[in-house]
């Protein structure tokens, strides 16, 4: 490879035809169009989330906030009090005066209550899954026992089967267990999926087994050594799954929908913001839904950017095997 | 192993035993949280599914209730498929608007699937072939600019494509400011148009309803032919371009990856043979990566045949049932029109399609790699 490369660079260099050029300059464009057509929706809506609901309408495509910070929507004061002021007072094409009453709006509509909801579901089903995927997991790469193969492969055969199919029966089961509207009715059923078992087992297979060999011949017990020999080998596998099942969470909607929807205090982000809409009818209140994506996307944002690693490796691993 | 076995026999083989069976009773408690919620929550509801789906259960009356739901045999099937049933006394019992609204939503569902699938695998493998180029620097930055969306709620993203779509908004505007002469009152009404985008083409060409003849006026499916080739409304198409955009991420990661594990050693050998850029895409990279494209198109066929979230949230089915979805028709005849047993049958037919269309475009892969 050291060896390689001073001779390939100048041949390379030596043979940029123009056609070369005429390539690499398309390339460019193409990556840079898709890039700002996938990018450029997401900078929109956090400018227009800090707008007044009439900007929203009028400029919607002005990106740059001036001062002053903190624009009353309404008329405070004065003959015109409480009515609202018109998009270009507080916005011009370019420029906009930014506001924080799409997110106060959005507040008053129990959004912290759902952000709370969210964030409880996602972290009590990543930790179930964590413990109960790298269980059977592991109980699929290393232990011997009868039926450990036709269990994978019914295991693995449940990814086949669209959630959509299970959505009634799952529906019903709840009912009869009195577990519809509660915080268990969404969590236990996703406490454990058959992706994340596929995962860990992958991942077990693909270490080597010495260490627990030698632990188990010191007499240890099962458990013991996986909990304490075994678990914190996998941490890189652990990462992935976790991050996996709290986007997945986070994200779900149909679940909610149809578990969670007869119990306002549960409801989680995607979901009231979706009742939201149905409750708005025609008259959206686009500033305050804006900001009520934001608030939504920015956590998974966060995680994103601090472990994009895992995301990418996670997903490409997936492909790889599948 | 064999070797200590031989040194001391019969004690060996008692321990040897033992550690077996614990080792069994090892697995099978390891296993025991997963079998659990497996079997409640995914093994009993895919029979419970079967079952239901041969009844006339309204999803109101508490299930185990005596005389809760009949045992009606395939007629909710029957309904979905033929628009009629037979009942008990023999006499014919029509089903004509449940047909109706399987099928359209079963050619929404199509067009949608035929468009979309198509456009991301084909996107993606152009920008990961693009992205895997040596010249290119920055990678990790496109590579995250494209892959943002997937992490994104379809909720969210739906609320963002609604108010970039609505009539005087952004996506209207912005074409208006960059090209002349598209004025507001030829605004498309992206979100509330249920016009097929075939069938406007066709018209460009001056073929309409009454001019083609009397044979698009024929019904197939309790549809007529020409209803059959609308191609997907404008606001379905709305839909496509959305989920085209979400999902063009992660298949390129996919095929990105795909495409890194392609030894070097492969391009130069063909380079050294004199073959040309296309060339190489077309007999070396196109092939190789034959693998992971069937990958791609399977989860996006999966995926795609699924389309839920973003109707209910977008359009719930409207304009004029254009954007009925089968997913769409699962929840709306369980949850809104109270037919629970229908709605079984629905879902049932919908995991038929899509474990068809796997099939199918299995084969087709195969049979092409056989040339």
């Amino acid at each position: 490879m050291a060896t390689a490369q001073p001779l390939e660079a100048p041949v390379s260099a030596e043979r940029r035809s123009p056609l070369a050029v005429a390539f690499t300059a398309l390339g460019w464009t193409v990556l840079i169009l898709f890039a700002a057509l996938e990018i450029f929706p997401f900078v929109f809506t956090v400018a227009n989330s800090f707008k007044c609901l009439p900007a929203v309408q009028s400029y919607p495509r002005s990106l740059i906030p001036t001062p002053p910070f903190g624009v009353e929507c309404t008329y405070q004061e004065g003959e015109q009090a409480g009515a609202s002021r018109s998009a270009s007072e507080t916005s011009g094409a370019l420029t906009f005066n930014p506001t924080l009453e799409g997110y106060q709006e959005i507040f008053d509509e129990n959004l912290p209550r759902w952000l709370v909801n969210t964030a409880f579901f996602a972290v009590a089903v990543t930790i179930l899954r964590l413990g109960f995927d790298s269980l059977a997991g592991y109980a699929l790469a290393r232990l011997k026992f009868p039926g450990n193969r036709l269990l994978f492969f019914t295991i693995l055969g449940t990814m086949m089967v669209p959630p959509i199919v299970l959505l009634i029966p799952r529906f019903i089961i709840l009912k009869q267990l009195s577990m519809l509207n509660t915080y268990q009715g969404l969590i236990v059923p996703l406490a454990v999926d058959a992706f994340g078992i596929f995962l860990m087992k992958q991942f077990f297979e693909s270490i080597p087994g010495e260490i627990e060999e030698a632990a188990l011949v010191d007499g240890a017990n099962r458990f013991v050594l996986f909990w304490r020999v075994v678990l914190p080998m996998a941490t890189p596998a652990l990462t992935a799954l976790a991050i996996f099942s709290f986007q997945g969470t986070w994200n779900d909607f149909l679940m909610p929908l149809i578990i969670l929807s007869g119990n306002q205090d549960l409801w989680t982000l995607p979901l009231g913001l979706s009742f939201l809409r149905g409750a708005y009818g025609e008259t959206l209140r686009w500033h305050a839904f804006l900001a009520g994506s934001v608030i939504t996307t920015l956590p998974l944002a966060l995680i994103f950017f601090y472990f994009q690693r895992y995301f990418v490796e996670g997903i490409s691993y997936s492909g790889l095997k599948g | 192993m064999s070797e200590a076995t031989t040194v001391m026999p019969k004690k060996r083989l008692t321990t040897m035993a033992a550690k077996k069976r614990q080792e069994a009773v090892a697995g099978y408690l390891f296993m025991t949280p997963a079998l659990i919620i497996f079997l409640v929550f995914l093994i009993i509801p895919i029979g419970a599914a079967i079952y239901l789906s041969l009844t006339d259960w309204n999803g109101i009356t508490p299930v185990f209730d005596k005389g809760a739901f009949k045992f009606v045999g395939l007629d909710n099937y029957s309904d979905l498929l033929r628009g009629y049933h037979t009942d008990d006394a023999g006499e014919i019992v029509k089903a004509t608007t449940r047909q109706k609204d399987f099928f359209i939503a079963l050619k929404n569902t199509t067009y949608y699937v035929l468009g979309v699938v198509p456009t991301q695998t084909i996107l993606a493998l152009i920008l990961a072939v693009i992205l895997n180029q040596r010249w290119l620097k920055a990678r990790g930055f496109f590579r995250t600019a494209f892959y943002f969306p997937s992490i994104t709620s379809s909720v969210v993203i739906s609320i963002i494509f609604m108010w970039m779509f609505t009539r005087g908004g952004l996506v209207n505007t912005t074409i208006q400011a960059l090209f002349g002469g598209y004025d507001n009152s030829q605004f498309i009404n992206w979100l509330d148009d249920p016009r097929g985008v075939l069938h406007i083409l066709l018209e460009q060409f001056g073929v309409t309803r009454t001019s083609v003849g009397g044979w698009a006026s024929n019904r197939v499916f309790g549809l007529t032919l020409w209803e059959w080739i609308s191609g997907p409304s404008i606001t379905m198409s709305t839909i496509m371009i959305l989920n085209t955009w979400t999902t063009i991420g992660t298949m390129m990661v996919i095929f990105l990856a795909a495409l890194q594990n392609i030894p070097g050693s492969v391009y130069e050998a063909a380079a050294i043979d004199g073959a040309n850029a296309w060339q190489i895409f077309r007999r070396i990279t196109v092939p190789l990566l034959r693998p992971t494209t069937f990958f791609v198109v399977t989860l996006g066929l999966i995926g795609c045949f699924q389309i839920f979230d973003q109707v209910y949230v977008i359009s719930s089915g409207g304009p004029a049932k254009t954007t009925y979805t089968i997913a769409y028709m699962v929840y709306l005849n369980g949850f809104d029109r109270s037919a629970m047993g229908l709605a079984a049958a629905t879902a049932i037919l919908l995991f038929i399609i899509i474990f068809a269309f796997t099939l199918l475009q299995r084969t087709i892969v195969k049979e092409r790699a056989n040339i």
